[in-house]
């Protein structure tokens, strides 16, 4: 059984749904690079996934419109971000305390709202792969990275898209400037309260769609706590790749390889138990954070609240 | 006098903060068409409505207090323990694996060994975060819920396999659970209710939880680090070992948290796959517990009956009103948000008094902890 894991058809499958199962980390773990560069920790990641992964599929469940439902994700994680924005910034509350708050109260609307307007455990028909011309006619590679649902596509635009913004536009050069010294940066008039009202919004955007690309494109379900810890590993990965969208993309793929790894191995029956398999990611995470963390330094002004009077 | 005014001011913020999350709670449940009024009415009369609810309330409230008093401990110490779901899991399996594999030996000798390994076996789950942050720099947020998902894994392994209920191996269903604990090894229940010692156990805790950090070398040097690590390096504190203490301390108290949930309540282990089958989110809510008795170990207590009235009110409020009970979660969310939101308030009286302090005679402000005010506090809170 074990020889089957090496055959092709079995290590494109692994690769295909290894790219695929990167999704939903890639726009959260994106989304929350900007925040932390910015100096904010958001640990309410997982709430505003399962919030935006309920909108859209409520909103694609009544009108069949899937752009409509990445629409309403986007817009309710931008609700999330504005809260957690004003929460952080206007009253500079302790960041990771208050994103748990943020977290409970989207498990607990998102379940809410799942019983009170669904019901029961329904299916929508998400997003179907889309064919690129051409590339997805290449054997092998076609197959991995071009025959994949839109949502896929856009999130690994999102890494050069959010690496540009960071280090080549005057917007990202803020953004840093305001994570790692907020006094300089407000002597020098860059508002601290407006680059971080940006880079928490887009977050809570991200992670909201982060939501969707699960609800109508990878599992086309809504299930209460669905997201299970994975807006949370979205956070790690942030450290893991040292705070650089580049980096992020391979903790994402490093996780989602072995996560499709561990679905494939339960699929063909190796006798490895799926608990422990499904318990590897996470000890590579902390493996990973211990190797990482000594390598990079985070933003220095992460996790404190910045206020002119200090 | 000033002092005390000012403290029973810091006590009050919560209260204010959560009837603010209510109100918003009450909006929430407009919207769903319930009456407000009906449906907290229904909480209220499902917690406290009869002797059986007070005892229900009460045994939600006992991990809920356990683990915040290990919250207490670590935040003091600034360590912000996100990991007491796994805590509270690892605990249960060591607590388990004493009461069914000891079954020749006294019953009170047993229970107490059984929680004497939760509380090792949480103490073990916080201490590797706790190392990891102190000697590798590693955030222990992240570790920490991390560890929650190793330890969940860990136990549906072992509730499948090597310590799966004999009885349900021969059948075909393979419950993943343990088998029941010997009678003997049970925590003594007040009949007719489902009450148990946990819940005193647990308050006993609290009192010597406040000793520790207020009364004890130990403690001080705990807190000290939590306020000013730098001030402690000087002041001759490992500050490193500090930070593993109050992590492994922390996670100690919700591993016993998650012993007392077997042996006073379900008497064996089961699991649904998620941790929060078997802690029901407890790890999480003892946070907001702890919180909300401003991180003071007495204060923990009515936080901790407060969140538990809650959680059993829920129950009858979904049958009177029928609006899920995971409107609670949602209201626990926002409590969080408003408490830790308000403590801008507190930080602006704090910083007011500091500088009428420092114009007055000239000194700056106290790098650590003033033993003097602090002990005001506490007995305000208290």
């Amino acid at each position: 059984m074990i020889v089957e894991l090496f055959s092709a058809t079995v290590l494109i499958g692994i690769l295909a749904s290894g790219i695929r199962l990167a999704t939903p980390y890639l726009y959260a773990a994106v989304g929350e690079t900007l925040g932390q560069r910015s100096g904010v920790l958001n640990l309410g990641v997982e709430g505003q996934m399962l919030l935006g992964a309920f909108a859209s599929f409520y909103v694609v469940f009544l009108t069949g419109n899937l752009w409509l439902g990445v629409f309403a994700a986007m817009i309710v994680g931008a609700i999330m971000g504005l809260a957690m924005a004003f929460v952080t910034v206007n009253l500079q509350a302790e960041q990771g305390i208050s994103g748990i708050g943020f977290y409970l109260f989207g498990l607990g609307l998102s379940d809410l709202l799942f019983q009170k307007m669904l019901g029961t455990v329904e299916t929508v028909s998400g997003f179907s792969k889309i064919y690129i011309p051409f590339l997805s006619d290449i054997p092998v590679i076609g197959e991995i990275f071009f025959q994949q649902n839109v949502l896929v596509y856009v999130a690994f635009a999102l890494v050069p898209l959010s690496a540009f913004l960071l280090n080549k536009t005057t917007l990202g050069l803020k953004i840093r400037a305001v994570g790692e010294n907020p006094e300089a940066a407000d002597s020098l008039g860059v508002s601290v309260a407006a680059v971080r009202y940006f880079t928490i919004i887009t977050g809570g955007m991200l992670s909201g769609v982060a939501g969707a690309s699960l609800s109508i494109a990878l599992l086309n379900v809504f299930q209460q706590n669905m997201t299970s810890g994975l807006g949370f590993i979205a956070v790690a990965l942030v450290y893991f790749g040292g705070w650089r969208p580049w980096g992020v993309l391979g903790g994402a793929l490093l996780f989602s390889m072995v996560n499709s790894l561990q679905l494939w191995v339960q699929v063909l029956g190796i006798p490895i138990p799926s608990d422990i398999a499904v318990m590897m990611p996470y000890v590579l995470t902390i493996l990973a954070l211990v190797l990482a963390v000594s390598r990079v330094r985070a933003p220095s002004a992460l996790s404190k609240p910045f206020g002119r009077e200090e | 006098m000033r002092e005390r005014l000012n403290s029973a001011a810091d006590a009050l913020l919560p209260v204010l903060a959560t009837l603010a999350a209510l109100a918003v709670g009450a909006v929430m449940l407009l919207i769903l068409g319930a009456d407000p009024i009906q449906a907290y009415g229904a909480m209220w009369e499902g917690a406290f409505g009869s002797t059986n609810a007070i005892a229900e309330t009460l045994v939600k409230a006992t991990p809920l207090l356990l683990v915040g008093l290990g919250i207490c401990i670590a935040f003091r110490g600034n360590v912000i323990n996100i990991g007491g779901e796994g805590q509270m899991v690892v605990g249960a399996i060591l607590a388990t694996l004493v009461g069914l594999n000891l079954s020749s030996l006294p019953g009170w000798f047993v229970i107490a060994l059984a929680l004497l390994a939760g509380f090792l076996g949480g103490a073990i789950w916080g201490a590797i975060p706790g190392f990891l942050k102190a000697y590798f720099n590693v955030n222990e947020i992240l570790s920490t819920i991390m560890m929650n998902a190793i330890a969940v894994q860990g136990m549906n392994f072992l509730l499948r396999g090597p310590m799966i209920d004999p009885a349900q191996q021969q059948l075909e269903s393979k419950i993943p659970q343990t088998a029941r604990l010997d009678e003997a090894f049970q925590l003594p229940r007040l009949v007719p209710t489902r009450l148990h010692l946990g819940a005193g156990i647990a308050v006993v805790l609290a009192v010597l939880v406040f000793i520790l950090l207020w009364r004890t070398t130990l403690g001080y040097r705990i807190r000290a680090v939590g306020q000013n690590p730098h001030a402690s390096r000087y002041a001759g504190i490992n500050v490193k070992q500090h930070i593993v203490i109050a992590l492994l301390l922390s996670g100690a108290f919700a591993g016993l948290a998650g012993a007392t949930q077997v042996f006073g309540l379900n008497y064996r282990m089961i699991t649904d796959g998620s941790a929060t089958g078997f802690t029901g989110n407890a790890g999480f809510n003892g946070i907001v517990a702890a919180l909300f008795g401003q991180l003071h170990p007495i204060g923990t207590i009515p936080a901790s009956i407060f969140f538990g009235a809650m959680l059993v009110g829920a129950n009858k409020m979904q049958r009177v009103v029928q609006v899920p009970s995971a409107l609670i979660t949602t209201l626990n969310g926002l409590v969080v948000i408003f408490v830790v939101s308000s403590e801008i308030w507190r930080r602006q009286r704090q910083q007011r008094r500091l500088r009428e302090m420092g114009a007055a005679s000239e000194g700056g402000p106290p790098d650590v902890p003033d033993e003097e005010s602090k002990v005001a506090e506490s007995e305000v809170v208290a």
